[in-house]
């Protein structure tokens, strides 16, 4: 009696599974699909499933239109500021860890706190300062702005790292005349670069992302991949094909990032509110 | 042990991290405080001059900041809900065993949704949704569903807006609650089993418990994410048609970005931020106290 209930359950739980990863792909499917269509057969109506496919889309963008350039624009943002956040974050992170001072609630909360920000608030200021000291449409006030976000992500993933790894050996270490910076540096970053790896992946994956700040920031020179897909809507002509294809491009790096730290992706993600 | 460092030592581990955020969080933040008490104009900038508060009580007075305020608070209640209870749903499932290679794939592409480039979500949200050559309409096609005009439509766009953050967020909802569930220690969780066949009351009284802190990380980033939510509706439709899909974000966009008033913009985004430090606080208090 019991087995075929069983089964039955068991492909029941298959077939949902099953839903879930469509739900999740079928725009990634369709995304890449459309970028291979020509702007005539895209505007089939109703859509086509079957056609022969193209690369000229990506020509034309990476090209013609300069989103090759936004895309060289947006590795150097976001590994620049992710480097940034990493040489700054690490030994704040630490010193949370492992140090006792007045204050630290209240530091670590204002850390955590700028995850809550949002870009909307600090961009017009930033717009303004930026056009007084000459750094609008710079990379530079880019990277700088994306601390906000991937400065916290560090911290807040390096210090639950750091906490976890065990006190006995700074201590050992100590006895032996070990600076604490020396501690830092020698045992416990090492030790913490599961840690240092993950948040560097996060902090790429948001800047990467960004888009406010850039739209704002950089309209023309330091433009980024994501500000660059939005002009294409501005027009009255709708290039399916293309914004597809700018799609696809801005889209699977993050992708790639995103499945290499997945097992972690979620302990990043749940650490810094989950304490 | 650790007590004994030097004030020196601290300062020098968190000084420039201290020092950065400062800079590009704190600065920018109070200079927007100082031009939220200005009549503040790009376009009109001689005209510059302080004028007190001014700014906040046209805020708190203008039906536009409320209408927007109260499309993020309902896009809010209708997606978050739903996320919670899809995602519930396919935590429990990922969490049963069995099936273990399936888990691992579907677990995998659960990551893709929330990976994505929030723009891009905004731009497939165009190409899928579209009347004519929209992939969507074609399947509502199929279940004899005619053609719906998402983007040209207020509600409808409004719905457009909740189906793809469902799609880019119950993925997140699910893995959160899903790791929230394997803290719930096995043995606990077996005998719980042995005792009864209702998953319902596993659920409730079992995993919930453990469950808890998972739910306020949700229910806090969400809150967040929601307040600043931009990218998205901005790419799908600019926060058109008329203002159907204009968030709070996307309205503070508008005033500063488009109509250059930053005295304005300013004032409006310290009254969210107000908001979402407000509401990240309470729900920590409320619900900490409830697991403790």
């Amino acid at each position: 009696m019991a087995a075929p209930v069983q089964r039955r359950a068991l492909w029941a739980e298959g077939l949902l599974l099953v839903a879930i990863c469509a739900f999740c792909i079928f725009p990634f499917y369709w995304m890449v699909t459309t970028s291979l269509k020509t702007q005539v057969v895209a505007l089939e109506s109703p859509p086509v499933w079957v056609f022969t496919p193209t690369l000229a889309n990506y020509w034309e963008v990476l090209f013609e239109d300069k989103v090759g350039v936004s895309l060289i624009n947006s590795i150097i943002v976001a590994v620049c500021t992710t480097t940034l956040a990493v040489v700054l974050g690490t030994p704040a992170a630490y010193a949370l860890a492992r140090f006792e001072f007045r204050g630290k609630q209240d530091l670590w909360f204002w850390f955590i706190t700028n995850r809550f920000v949002s870009p909307v608030v600090l961009a017009f200021p930033v717009f303004l300062i930026s056009r007084e000291l000459g750094l609008r449409d710079t990379h530079l006030a880019l990277i700088l702005m994306y601390l906000t976000f991937t400065l916290p992500i560090v911290i807040w993933i390096c210090t639950d790292q750091f906490r976890s790894i065990p006190r006995e050996l700074d201590e050992a270490a100590l006895l032996e005349g070990a600076s604490q910076w020396r501690i830092f540096r020698s045992i416990c970053l090492p030790l913490a670069m599961p840690g240092v790896a993950v948040s560097s992946i996060l902090s790429f994956i948001f800047s990467w992302n960004e888009l406010l700040f850039a739209y704002i920031l950089a309209p023309k020179a330091a433009k980024t991949a994501p500000a660059m897909a939005v002009t294409f809507m501005e027009g009255y002509d709708v290039p399916y094909g293309k914004i597809m294809a700018t799609s696809t491009l801005i889209v699977i790096p993050v992708l790639i990032f995103a499945l290499i730290a997945s097992k972690h992706l979620v302990r990043g993600l749940t650490m810094g509110a989950v304490k | 042990m650790t007590a004994h460092v030097r004030r020196k030592t601290i300062l020098a581990f968190l000084g420039p991290a201290v020092a950065a955020l400062v800079l590009v969080g704190i600065a920018p933040l109070l200079y927007a405080v100082w031009k939220s008490l200005h009549n503040f104009n790009l376009t009109k900038q001689a005209q510059t001059k302080f004028v007190g508060l001014e700014n906040y009580a046209a805020v708190l007075t203008d039906p536009v900041f409320w209408q927007a305020m109260g499309r993020t608070a309902t896009l809010f209640f209708i997606s978050v809900p739903i996320q919670i209870a899809l995602g519930l749903l396919i935590a429990i499932v990922l969490h049963r065993p069995g099936l273990t290679v399936f888990k691992t794939l579907t677990r995998l592409s659960l990551v893709l949704p929330m990976a994505t480039t929030y723009a891009v979500v905004g731009l497939l949200a165009q190409v899928m949704l579209n009347q004519k050559y929209g992939v969507i309409n074609q399947m509502l096609g199929w279940v004899g569903i005619d053609p719906v005009n998402f983007i040209g439509d207020p509600t409808n766009a409004f719905i457009g807006v909740i189906i793809w953050d469902i799609w880019q967020w119950t993925p997140f909802v699910a893995l959160v609650l899903l790791a929230g569930l394997s803290t719930v220690p096995p043995e606990i969780e077996e005998a719980a089993q042995l005792e009864t066949k209702s998953q319902w009351l596993v659920l409730r009284y079992v995993q919930l418990p453990f469950l808890i802190p998972s739910l306020v990380a949700v229910l806090i980033l969400r809150t967040a994410d929601t307040l600043k939510l931009f990218d998205m509706p901005f790419t799908m439709t600019r926060g058109g048609p008329g203002s159907a899909t204009e968030f709070i974000a996307v309205l503070i966009e508008r005033v500063g970005n488009r109509q250059f008033d930053i005295g304005m913009a300013s004032a409006q985004a310290i009254i969210m931020l107000a908001l979402t430090i407000f509401l990240a606080r309470l729900y920590i208090r409320f619900f900490y106290r409830e697991v403790n």
